[in-house]
This record gives C-alpha cells, structure tokens and sequence, in this order.
C-alpha cells in the first residue's frame, strides 16, 4: 500500500524480474506463464508492458512480456495458451475467460506470482467479485502462488490483506470436510497469518502488509473567491474565469468533475474564456472511444494545457506532467480526493498541487471538511463487499466450462474467496440450481439444462454452444442500454430536414436519457450544443446548435456519487462548532450565524426538523445529511407516512444535504398538538413494509434487477449468431421483472437485485444507520418561514424529479417565488 | 378526434363506438362487446418464456403463461361472456401448447367451460396444434364488425385487429411513460398485445401510423385509468 505517484507498480515486478532472470536457461523444459498481472483498465495493461519493455530490453533480461486485452487478436490468443510468455498482462475479464479455459490448469501450473494492480479500486465493486473467484481459482491451480496487491492507501488494509489469500473454511457443510487447508495456503514467504485476534473468532489468514508511507504533502487548498456564491447548484459558473486563470499559470491540469453534465458545462465555459486558445480538451466515458484515444495520446505527449474529466481519468495512467489538479464541486469523498489530487506531479518528492473549488455553500463546507481529511490523512474507502450472486452465477457456469466440477470442491473453493467467505451452501446451490435450469420453483426447464449432474456427481457443461455463449457474455460492467450520437447532414436550404447516416459518430447517451428528447431539443455533449433531430434504428441524430444556443435539456447526470458518511460527519461538525467557522470562508460563516438566528443549528448527531407555510402549502424539511441516494429513499418513504395520516403531502424534493416535502396540511400544527408526531414520523420502522412495496415497484430497482439478470446470464447481451441491443434487453427486463416478482418473490436474482439495492442505488442501509442513529436526538423547529438552511434544498425542487402525483406545475412556480425571497 | 368516436374520458374503460356497434376498451387490454357478450383479446403470446429456452437456453422465468392468464380471468369473471376471441398469436409458436405447464392448461379448460372460445390465427401459430380446446378461425364477424389478426393494409370500417402490439410514449419534463394502446380512427381498430412477454412497438412507427392516414387516437392504459391521447402528443421511441 503505497500513496498515489510512489511507483507500487514497477515495485510489484521487481520480484518476479528476479526470479525469471536467475532461471536456468533449460531448452527443454517447456516454458510456462511465470506472472500474471491485472488492471482494472485495458489501457493501463498495455500501459505497463510499454514501462516494463525498457528495464528488460536495457538489462537484456531473457522475459516475454505479453498484454491479453479484449483487442488482442485470436491467432495471438491461441498461441499465448500454447506458448505462454513470461509475463501476461490482462483484465479481470480476460482473466475470467482464461480459467474458465479447458487448458487452464496446464497453463497455469506454473504460475508462481500474481499481480492485483489498484486493488482499492477494484475491490469496491462486481468485478472485484468476479476477481477473487477467479483468484481463489489460481490459488488451487497453483498450490504456492504468491499474490500481491497493490493500493492506494485505504482505511481498512486487512480486508485487501484478507482478500489475496485463501480464507479459511469459514462454514460447515452437510459433508464437513476441510479439504485440507493447508495445501491451498501456500507457505510462501510473502504471506504470514494476521495478527489481529480477535477474541473468540479464530484469526483469518491476510496478506503481508508493505507500506510505503511519507510521500510529499499534497498542497491543498479552497479556491475562495471572496464573495457569496449560491445556494444550490452544482456547475460552480462563478470559479471559471479563476480556473482559467489558473491553468494559464500551470504547464498541465487536470480538472476533474463528477458528473458528465459538469464536464460538458465546464469544458464550454473555459472555451468561452479561452482567449489565449489555449490547447483544452475534455475525457468523459460517453465520448466516443476513438476520440478519447486521441486526447489521451496528445496528452501524453504534452500537447495540452487542461483536461476537464470525469472519474475515467481517476486511475494509475500516468500521462505526462500534470502540474495542477482542479477539482470542480463537492469533492464527495476523502480517498477519492486524496486520489484525483496524487494525479498531479506523480513524483513522491514534491507536493502536488491541487485547488477545491465549491459549487454552493454546502460544497463549500463539503470541501472544508475534505481539507481536513486530507490534512490528517484520513481515508473513507468503502467497506469490503459481500459477494453478489449474480456474479457467482457467471463464474459457476465459466467453471463447468473448464472442467467437470465436484460441488464440495468448489464450494470450498468460493468460500476460500474473502467477499464469499459467508456464503452458505444452501446458497450455493441455489446458484448451482440456477445455471442449471433457471432455479424456478416451476421446474420446467429440467430438459434444456445449461449444466448436467452425470452419474458420477459431477457437473458439466450442456454442450459447446453453452460454453461459447458464456465466453460472449463474461463480465460484470453491465452498460446502460445506450444510443449513438451522430451528427447528421441537414439538407442547405430545407432547414429540418435531415440526411441519415450522415457525419461522424460523437459517443454515445443513455437510452433513457435520449427516451426524454424531442426533436428540437438543444443539449451540450462533446463539447458542443447540439439539437436532436430524431432516433433512426439506435442512433440518435444531432446537429450542431447555431452558436449561441443556450442548451434547452439540462443533460444527463453520468456518473453520480453519494457523499460519504465519512464527509458528512465531518460537515456537521463543522456546523455544529462555532469555533470552527472562522476557518471557513466568511459569508459561510455568516450564512450559520444567520441560520442560527433564524432557527437553530443542529449538535453533530442531531437531526433537525423545520416546518414552516409557504404560499398555500406547508414544508417540512430535514437535514441527514446522508447523501441524495438515502434522502430520495427517505423522502418516498416519509410521504407515504405522511399520506396515511392524512396530512396530504404533495411531493418531495433531496439532495446530498437534506430533504423537503410539501403538503396541504399545517405539520406545525400537527406537532403542537401531538408531541410524538415528528418522533413518529422518523421511527425505525418506517424500513418495514412501505420500503420493501416501494422498493419493489421502483425504477432503480429494474434497473438493478437487469444488470444482475446480464450478469447472471438470464439474459445474454450476445447470443451465439445474433447480436442483441441494448434497447430490446431494457424493455424485457422489466416485463420479466414484474413477472417473476409476482410469482416466485424469494427467486435468486431477486435476492440479489435487493442485495444491491440494500448498498447501492438505494442505499437503504445507509438510511437504517442514519435512522438509528437520530433516535431521541431529533430537534423541531416551528418557524413562521423559510430559514436559510432549509432555502439550498428547497431550491431543489422543480430541478429534481417530484416524486409526489401531479404536482409538478405548482413546483416549478414555487421554485420561482422562493428565489425571489431568497434573494431579497 | 376521429369522426364516429365518443368517449367517456374519465371512466376507467371508456367505450367506442365502432361500425354501429360499442365497444368497451378494457383497462387490462381486451375489447368487450356487451351486446354479442364477447371479450377480445389479442396476442397473447402464451408459452414465450419456454420458447426463450427451447431456441436459446436463455431461462425467462417461465410464469408468463400462468400471469396472462391470470390476467384474462380476472376479465373473465369481472364480464361472465358467452364468447371469448383470442386474436391471433395466442401461442408464441407453435409448439407452445406441447410445452404447457399441466396447470396452466386446466386453467384454459376451465376459462372455456361454457363459453364459446374462439382462437383467430396468427403468424405465430397458424399452425396450433389440437389439445387446448376451443374451435379456430381465421376471421370472425360480428354484428358490422370483422375481427381477424393482422390488420389489412386497406381501410375495412369495423375491422378489429391485433398483431402489432401498438404502445403509445408521452414524454414530458423530462420523463417518459411507455404504455400499450388501443389505436384507432373511429372506423377501425387496432389491439394492444395481452400476453406478459409481449413486446410493443411504438404507434408513431410507419407500420402503425401507415394504416391511418386521417390521423389517429390511442389509448394508453395506465395504472388507473385508460388515457386517450392524441397523435400530436404521442412521441417517437
């Protein structure tokens, strides 16, 4: 575990360069794969070998390095399994098809060490699942392998430790055998058992830990403009023509962003600026791939001055000399900070540079509150998963593929994987029962089985076919359905009419996204504003916008992350202690004091609750401060509440901050005369059964469903002979969905589209903690208006979507009114 | 609005009036026809899931079948008709009545008990094995109706057909409501497919707009309510 920029990854080779070079040079004895290296990034693959090629070629050593990446082409691929190179460099995909390969378990007796390049990064989601079944794997093919990970610094090392070496039987089954345990921990000189007993919990075993520690401080600081900035809104328009000037006093800087709104926006607002036509590009997931190539390769090779990216650029790939990182809005999370920052001056000798720069007031606190993270070096990395089972699913049938399987064997296989370490049998073969027939109780696909018992007990794939539609369909980055982008040729002088198939293709939007266009619409993507003309077959046509046009749809969200509990903490503390507000820029400490004037400032555990009329209606707003994803979940959850009193509520409103829900009834009255009313109204218990119907009914919880239901393979992205779009998976997904709910509710994908939910696009368990945690500390608030707090998440709505029944119109004039009085 | 047409807006299944006769248009997508006492329904598409496994190995869940039909017995019981018109497609192919589930084909047998049950053939199952009850037809008229599968290219006033699987999208501030749809121009009618599986394919297509030149309305079928809305407000997908 290193700081970001130490060079953990040359550092990861040393060993196996050692080793490979001091090799009796014997012509006889075939030559087997030595070290196995994975990125998360194809592009970083490809990226070491280049690094790796000049050490070996200056000191002659006698090692083939390989890359083996979804462009390598099959000749090769056949005949790296014949003919193994020292070193392969590969994906967890890849490496995924390689074990599940018939020849896997010649091709990698011979392994002896095995790279896990930005573990931290993979770990967090499927594909690091998918990764340690694929480990556990090459543990049993090679008896003594040596796995090393690499990481950036994380909060809780022992769970990577845990994660690169068998676990230890954790659970019995029916059979109870230990399979003996010590053939598949190695006695390899870089494993030693975990020190950290825990009292009545047998030790498990973990990795050595290496830590390079130290690393120049980073430079950090909020880019303070010195006047009020707003109170809602994420573009932070008030900063550019400072970050403009900033990158004109930096050789190279990397902006980072979080949403690819933000980068289009932030990309068209430095070009206005950009009177010195300074070389600035942008790099965001939805460009087409050809051109974020390009804009990598001039990068690399110096030629531009600012980048505006989003989370594609946020690992290891070290492209030329970045000077300055500039991290527009909240920064959302310490590590992730930390991370985006170390992009800047890969060098552990000198500082990099790096300026905050807040979109509103509460970004502002957010962005305090990162400052002193980073100050103290405390990290706020997401918890180790607990494996999904849609991923299991895959990996099962990619087992059968490679061999005939024993299920106790491979049971205790999986479980010897950290994130499946508390996999019960009875879930496994639940698993096992699902690749088989579909795992319905309605047995009725016994006669088409993927997977088939044989009389000796084990289990082997259907036939041929079965493998190769496995091998078109392995991996676990399931895409959003999405459309292609391409600009179309207007005929001159018949404006509106558009030829198809005309120009080049700009990258691709989400289905959904281009769901809500009509034509005429303007939106900014890659850089431009552009109008849709209209879907022909998947590809949505633009053209370009006459300049000037102000973007009429205020685009896609991209990727959007949650604030961290570790970040929220620390924000209300910030607001909680007066004394730490002098450190804050001044009009937010004037901000507080008004708040506290006006209402009352909330203790650090506190939640508080404000109700208040406005125009005909009256508002109840709370501060959780427990990021968007929890507030939409409380939010549904609160006016379903408030719906069976009778209080009528009309919709909501949440950001990362807080939540406001509107009603036709006096709250505040309600709480006078029932002293238990807002005790009641944020009990427990609301996780019940409102949650679990809502849940169900809701739209992320499809789209969840779908993604386990690809993964898994109910439904295959590619069919042997015939390719699937995206667009025909989305719409059966859902019929599918709402089918099996309805008649086998406790069905495997189900359980585990609600395991995801449970973390992540709903984070459901996030908002139980919270709940937990506000008991007995809630404090209302009666006020005769609106305080400051409550205006930022009030200002949300008609931004966001209502969720409430047709109260849309009354919002959007409501939004109006209240910035009036918010300005006056 | 199409000449010949009368709505009740606000009822939950509005009626229409068609060739002289009135129809019903059925919140869970079947036509009824209080006079003839006859329920349509269209594509049904029974047996899809198992189809999916048969051709490709992909294991839809395989309740489609028992959640249509459950579908069709609710209308069933809630109209008691004399007769019931499936509309062509009632199969996905057709082998799907040999893979039927045993429980699923009693719930058929026990639908057609003293009813007239009409299955109209469909591209999908011209060919429908025997077994399942019920006579066939390849079209039926009633009253100054014809009821028949696919839609001929022509106008015919009165004509009642399925195939297409019309679904009618209305997006405004930034959402998108994809529903099934009735379609018509007051002279003809085109069904919304019946069967859980079945796909749609949105009325703003050539295949769907095509067959009426004077304009059209549709009739989405939301949660509540069946909505009409006019072609103007009607989206592309």
């Amino acid at each position: 575990m290193a700081p970001t920029g130490a060079g953990k990854t040359l550092a990861g080779f040393l060993p196996s360069l050692v080793a490979l070079s001091e090799r009796p040079a014997s012509k006889s004895a075939p030559r087997r794969l030595h070290t196995l290296y994975v990125s998360p990034l194809k592009a970083l693959a490809v990226d070491i070998a280049r690094n790796l090629d000049a050490p070996i070629a200056e000191m002659e050593l006698p090692v083939r390095v390989e890359t083996r990446t979804g462009d390598t082409p099959a000749h090769k691929r056949t005949r790296q399994i014949s003919r193994p190179p020292d070193i392969l460099l590969t994906t967890p995909e890849q490496l995924a098809l390689l074990i599940a390969h018939r020849e896997a378990a010649e091709f990698f007796s011979g392994l002896r060490c095995v790279i896990l390049d930005e573990l931290h990064a993979l770990v967090t989601s499927k594909r690091g699942d998918l990764l340690s079944l694929a480990l556990a794997r090459l543990h049993r093919l090679s008896p003594g392998l040596a796995a090393i990970g690499l990481s950036a610094t994380v909060r809780e090392p022992d769970e990577l430790r845990k994660y690169l070496v068998p676990q230890v039987q954790a659970l019995p089954h029916p059979q109870d055998l230990p399979r003996e345990p010590e053939t598949c921990r190695p006695p390899s000189p870089a494993k030693e058992r975990g020190k950290g007993n825990v009292a009545g919990s047998p030790s498990l075993p973990m990795a050595m830990l290496v830590t390079v520690s130290g690393g120049a401080k980073a430079d950090l600081r909020m880019l303070d403009l010195g006047r009020a900035l707003p109170l809602s809104g994420h573009t932070a328009w008030h900063s550019m023509p400072a970050i403009y000037d900033l990158i004109g006093q930096h050789r190279t800087t990397l902006v980072f962003v979080n949403t690819r709104l933000q980068a289009e926006y932030t990309f068209q607002e430095l070009w206005r600026l950009n009177e010195d036509a300074l070389p600035i590009a942008i790099h965001h997931g939805s460009l087409d791939a050809q051109q974020r190539r390009r804009v990598e390769a001039a990068m690399a090779a110096g030629q531009l001055r600012a980048i505006v990216c989003t989370a594609t650029l946020d690992l290891g790939i070290d492209w030329g000399d970045v000077d300055l990182v500039v991290n527009v809005g909240a920064p959302k999370g310490a590590s992730r900070i930390m991370q985006r920052i170390g992009r800047a001056n890969h060098r552990m000798d000198e500082p990099s540079k790096a300026y905050l720069v807040p979109g509103n007031r509460f970004e502002m606190l957010e962005c305090q509150a990162a400052l002193d993270a980073v100050e103290e070096a405390a990290q706020d990395t997401p918890d180790a998963r607990q494996g999904a089972l849609d991923v299991l699913a895959q990996h099962v049938l990619g087992m059968a593929c490679a061999d005939a399987f024993e299920p106790l064997d491979l049971y205790d296989e999986i479980v010897s994987a950290a994130p499946y370490a508390g996999l019960t049998w009875e879930s496994f073969e639940q698993v096992v029962d699902y690749v088989a027939t579909g795992g319905y109780a309605l047995r009725a696909y016994e006669r088409f089985a993927k997977i088939l018992r044989g009389p000796d007990g084990l289990w082997r794939v259907r036939d041929a076919r079965t493998a190769q539609a496995y091998r078109m369909n392995v991996g676990t980055i399931v895409e959003a359905a999405r459309v292609r982008v391409r600009l179309a040729r207007t005929l001159r002088g018949k404006p509106g009419t558009v030829l198809p198939k005309g120009g080049r293709v700009l990258g691709e939007i989400e289905d959904e996204f281009a769901e809500t266009l009509t034509v005429g619409d303007t939106f900014l993507f890659a850089g431009e504003t552009l109008r849709f003309e209209g879907l022909a077959e998947d590809e949505a046509l633009v053209t370009r916008a006459p300049p000037g046009t102000d973007p009429a749809i205020p685009s896609y969200a991209g990727a959007k992350f949650p604030l961290s509990t570790f970040l929220a903490a620390r924000v209300r503390a910030l607001i909680a202690d007066p004394f730490e507000w002098d450190r804050l820029p001044r009009q937010i400490g004037e901000y507080l004091q008004q708040q506290r004037r006006r209402s009352i400032l909330p203790g650090e555990r506190d939640l508080l609750v404000e109700t208040f009329p406005r125009g005909k209606r009256y508002y109840l707003t709370a501060f959780p401060f427990e990021g968007r994803l929890a507030h939409q979940t409380l939010g549904m959850l609160l006016t379903r509440r408030l719906e069976r009193d009778g209080l009528r509520p009309l919709g909501f409103a949440a950001n990362d901050y807080g939540i406001a829900i509107w009603t036709t009834r006096d709250l505040s009255e309600r709480a006078a005369i029932d002293a238990d009313f807002i005790g009641d109204l944020f009990a427990v218990d609301m996780l019940g059964d409102d949650l679990e119907a809502w849940l169900d009914e809701s739209a992320m919880m499809k789209r969840t469903f779908r993604q386990c239901a690809v993964i898994a393979g109910l439904i295959e992205r590619h069919h042997p002979g015939l390719k699937k779009t995206g667009r025909q998976v989305t719409i059966s997904t859902d019929l599918i969905y709402d089918v099996l709910r309805k008649h086998q509710p406790d069905h495997l994908l189900l359980r585990a589209a609600r395991q995801d939910a449970a973390t992540g696009l709903l984070d459901v368990r996030r908002l139980g903690m919270m709940l937990e945690r506000i008991q007995g500390r809630i404090i209302h608030k009666a006020l005769d208006r609106v305080s400051p707090l409550s205006v930022s998440v009030m200002l949300e709505i008609g931004r966001e979507r209502v969720y409430g029944e047709g109260a849309d119109e009354i919002l959007a004039d409501a939004e109006a009114e209240l910035l009036q009085e918010a300005l006056s | 609005m199409a000449a010949g047409l009368r709505l009740e807006k606000t009822h939950k299944h509005p009626t229409l009036l068609l060739a002289g006769e009135t129809l019903v248009l059925d919140l869970c997508g079947g036509v009824w026809l209080a006079e003839h006492r006859t329920l349509i329904v269209s594509d049904l598409h029974l047996e899809k899931g198992s189809s999916f496994a048969a051709r490709s190995g992909q294991f839809l869940p395989p309740y489609d079948t028992r959640e249509t039909l459950a579908c069709l017995h609710e209308a069933v019981v809630r109209h008691d008709p004399a007769r019931v018109v499936a509309l062509g497609d009632s199969f996905h192919d057709a082998r799907g009545p040999e893979r039927m589930e045993p429980g699923d084909r009693a719930m058929i047998a026990a639908l057609q008990e003293g009813r007239d049950w009409v299955w109209i053939a469909g591209n999908h199952d011209a060919a429908v094995s025997e077994g399942v009850g019920g006579r066939y037809a390849d079209t039926l008229s009633l009253g100054g109706l014809v009821l028949r599968h696919e839609p001929s290219p022509e106008p015919v006033p009165g004509e009642i057909a399925g195939h297409l699987h019309p679904c009618g999208k209305v997006a405004m501030r930034g959402r998108a409501v994809r529903r099934r749809c009735f379609v018509t121009d007051g002279t003809r009618l085109v069904m919304p497919a019946f069967g859980a599986y079945a796909g749609g394919l949105n009325v703003r297509e050539r295949a769907i707009e095509g067959l009426f030149p004077n304009g059209f309305t549709a009739h989405l079928l939301g949660d509540g309510r069946v909505f009409a809305i006019g072609r103007a407000q009607l989206t592309r997908d």
